[in-house]
């Protein structure tokens, strides 16, 4: 593993009016790391990854992602955008489009790539996550787990150099969730960085690089997820492992 | 009572799968279970049957059986002549169809009108079958080709420039506005408490003014020429092709990529050139025939279709405006709608015509028609902003996000993403505001404009065909009309709606 950071927080603060969701997050994620965000809901892990891509704004702090700076005033979030892909928890597949017209949108439109090459690069990316032949159906005939890894598709379609991932697995039925943590065990493995918000731990154990414990908009735990399993060192992370391992 | 728990069951043969019950289907069942499965259904069996027999038998010997067909005029419609009860009297729609559909035009002319009729069909059909190909080509002559040409077909008249001398024009006209401005303050100094003010904000309005007329004076200095030339139309015609094709080629990429542009381009000009060619627009065109004759069934199509076709984009405005995050905007555009739907449409037409003159001055006097137009399509706008803004608050709000975290920009993520998913939501409210815009041009006969049931109205009172049952027969005819149009809005809307929620069927 490489020790460039592509993705560096620093004194990140935001409020949802006068509550205080993020405090004085700092965080740096090497080129390849894998980061495992956990902690109980409402603990702002979510408004946190959510914050790279700027889907949220921030008030204090600075974000870089590969040397693109986003201040509180989210001047370059196109930039920061196409370098940063996203998968989301109810999947967001555009329900009026196929699943090809779905991955080749973005490549057209922000990337100007000529419509054949787009659906090439599209169904390269469909054979990867292995739906192909699935290409020409709506989302909506599917189920859960391959509109999510529609979604993963969808998203590294624009070859972004950062992935977020916010709680993929946590609107799929238990069978559907091995076929997605499947597919981000094998992105996982050709490198690519990954951000991940999740409850499932043998996922973290598997492939993490260092797992974030988060708790009332604070980072409280860092570690990698061997010694964070074995050995918590708050309290809170006790805590919290002591409810969700049983 | 038996363990059930205790008693383990395994099937050993599938049953085969059997028909239904006859009783269960087909017309017996179906009077048996829909009909008459109950005392109260029986009830309401039977007084639904009778109101039938007193509606469909009455008009049925009204429209059909007692009417009369032929005739020259009310004595054939007279139950002394005919001999029986009358009821419809048909030879009369027969004697008054030119007018219910023309109106006052001008006989000689009506085929200027037929020909219109001839054209939008065939522009709108095509574009109404999801099958046909050539969409953009189809959608862009009949939404902006073909009002223009109407226009011309329809108004009659011709044009004495084109783009350059038109700029021109309006470029001047704004210079003018700004001097003159200029020139009353200044005037206005010599008598008021901040005169200076006023004579320093006077002196830059003038000096912006001739700033202006020295920067367009290349534009005026070209128009000019021109219009001194033998052929003004056509040598302007050529300079706005030469520079529009020249812009459209260094934008589309130039060499490398614009050829793409610079066809587009020059292809719409020879289209434009063919028309202007055709309609003999360079000398006079067709004699105009003022709108004030326009009437019946031409003047109801006209203001249903610019009412139909320019509230779209009047409501998906307004619609964003209403949810953008811009103050400015969206006050500007609650105020609007507001505005718009808290006043009659009665109440807007009467303004449009008869208060609005005194306010405007004369030499802006603008076509009733055009001013009821324009009513027309604002009113149903601010109609159209409310429903299409419920169908912008159906689109889950994940879907923005997810266009905008693949890098889409608010444009393109409006455009491609909220918007097709939003408009499927509400095809029934917009349609149910055509249709009542459909219905509503009939109120235009109170400012004097004749539609169809002005039209209607005023062949009432020849006295020609004055009979008892004139105006029912006109009436149903009118109704008739009415219904084929909004029903065939309503079964098409019906047959998109399933078609573009294909998606949503498993």
């Amino acid at each position: 593993m490489s020790t460039t950071p592509i993705v560096n927080i620093s004194a990140l603060n935001k409020w949802y009016g006068d509550f205080h969701v993020l405090r004085d997050i700092d965080l740096e994620v090497g080129k390849s790391e894998r980061i495992v965000i956990c902690g109980p809901s409402g603990s702002g892990k979510s408004t946190l990854i959510r914050c790279i891509n700027a889907l949220e704004e921030f008030q204090e702090g600075e974000i870089v992602v590969d040397g693109i700076e986003l201040g509180p005033n989210l001047r370059r979030v196109d930039e920061v955008r196409r370098e940063v892909g996203m998968v989301f928890q109810s999947f967001n597949l555009f329900p009026h489009l196929t699943v090809l017209e779905n991955c080749t949108l973005a490549p057209i439109w922000v990337r100007n790539i000529p419509k054949k090459d787009a659906e090439a690069t599209a169904m390269k990316f469909l054979e990867r996550v292995k739906i192909p032949h699935q290409a020409n159906k709506f989302p909506g005939q599917m189920s859960g787990g391959q509109q999510q890894r529609v979604a993963i598709a969808r998203a590294l379609t624009m070859n972004p150099k950062v992935m977020l991932f916010d709680e993929p697995t946590s609107a799929l039925d238990p069978e559907m969730v091995k076929e997605v943590l499947d597919t981000m065990v094998d992105l996982a493995r050709e490198g690519m960085t990954m951000l991940v918000v999740t409850h499932e731990m043998g996922f973290a154990r598997e492939v993490a690089n260092r797992v974030v414990f988060m708790d009332a908009g604070q980072i409280i735990e860092s570690n990698t997820p061997q010694e964070f399993f074995a050995n918590p060192q708050h309290a809170r992370s006790k805590l919290f492992l002591s409810q969700i391992l049983r | 009572m038996t363990d059930l728990s205790a008693s383990p069951f395994v099937r050993q043969n599938l049953v085969a799968e059997r028909a239904a019950p006859t009783k269960t289907t087909g017309f017996i069942g179906f009077l048996r279970t829909r009909l008459l499965n109950s005392p109260g259904n029986i009830l309401l069996t039977i007084l639904g049957l009778l109101l039938a027999w007193y509606i469909v038998v009455p008009a049925v010997r009204f429209l059909l059986v007692d009417a009369v067909w032929t005739g020259k005029d009310r004595t054939a419609c007279l139950a002394e002549k005919a001999g029986h009860e009358v009821g419809a009297c048909w030879p009369y729609i027969q004697a008054k169809l030119a007018q219910l559909i023309y109106g006052f035009y001008p006989e000689a002319q009506r085929w200027r009108v037929n020909l219109t009729y001839a054209l939008g069909a065939a522009l709108l059909l095509p574009l109404l079958m999801p099958r046909l190909p050539a969409k953009g080509l189809n959608s862009g002559l009949f939404f902006f080709a073909f009002p223009v040409v109407a226009f011309f077909l329809l108004h009659g008249g011709g044009i004495s420039g084109f783009g350059v001398s038109w700029i021109a024009g309006l470029l001047q006209l704004f210079e003018q506005s700004i001097g003159g401005a200029g020139d009353l303050l200044v005037n206005l100094s010599r008598s008021s408490a901040i005169a200076p003010l006023l004579w320093v904000v006077g002196k830059v309005l003038v000096l912006v003014g001739v700033l202006i007329h020295w920067l367009i004076f290349p534009l005026t200095w070209l128009r000019d020429q021109l219009q001194a030339s033998s052929l003004p139309v056509w040598g302007d015609f050529l300079v706005t092709a030469v520079i529009v094709s020249a812009v459209m080629f260094v934008l589309g990429g130039g060499v490398r990529t614009g050829r793409r542009a610079l066809l587009g381009s020059l292809l719409t000009f020879a289209g434009i050139a063919v028309g202007i060619k055709l309609m003999g627009l360079d000398h006079g065109g067709f004699p105009i025939v003022d709108t004030r004759l326009w009437g019946g069934l031409l003047v109801t199509l006209v203001i249903a279709i610019t009412g139909i076709v320019a509230s779209m984009p009047i409501g998906i405005a307004l619609a964003l405006g209403r949810r953008s995050t811009i103050p400015l905007i969206r006050i500007f555009s609650i105020a609007f709608i507001e505005f718009w739907r808290g006043v009659p449409l009665i109440t807007v037409l009467f303004f449009a015509t008869y208060m609005l003159p005194l306010f405007v001055p004369g030499n802006f006097a603008v076509d009733g028609l055009l001013r009821a137009l324009i009513g027309v399509a604002i009113f149903t706008g601010a109609y159209m902003a409310e429903v299409i803004r419920g169908g912008l608050a159906a689109v889950a709000r994940g879907q923005a996000e997810a266009a905008s975290a693949l890098g889409l920009s608010w444009w393109k993520t409006t455009s491609l993403i909220v918007l097709p998913q939003a408009l499927r939501y509400v095809i029934p409210g917009i349609v149910n505001s055509f249709i009542s815009l459909f219905k509503d041009t009939s109120l235009v006969s109170i400012v004097a404009l004749f539609d169809l049931l002005g039209s209607l109205r005023a062949s009432f009172s020849d006295p020609v065909w004055t009979t008892p049952t004139t105006a029912f027969t006109g009436f149903a005819f009118a109704g008739m009309i009415y219904f084929v149009f909004c029903f065939g809005m309503s079964r098409y809307s019906l047959f998109v709606e399933n078609r573009l929620n294909a998606h949503r069927r498993h």
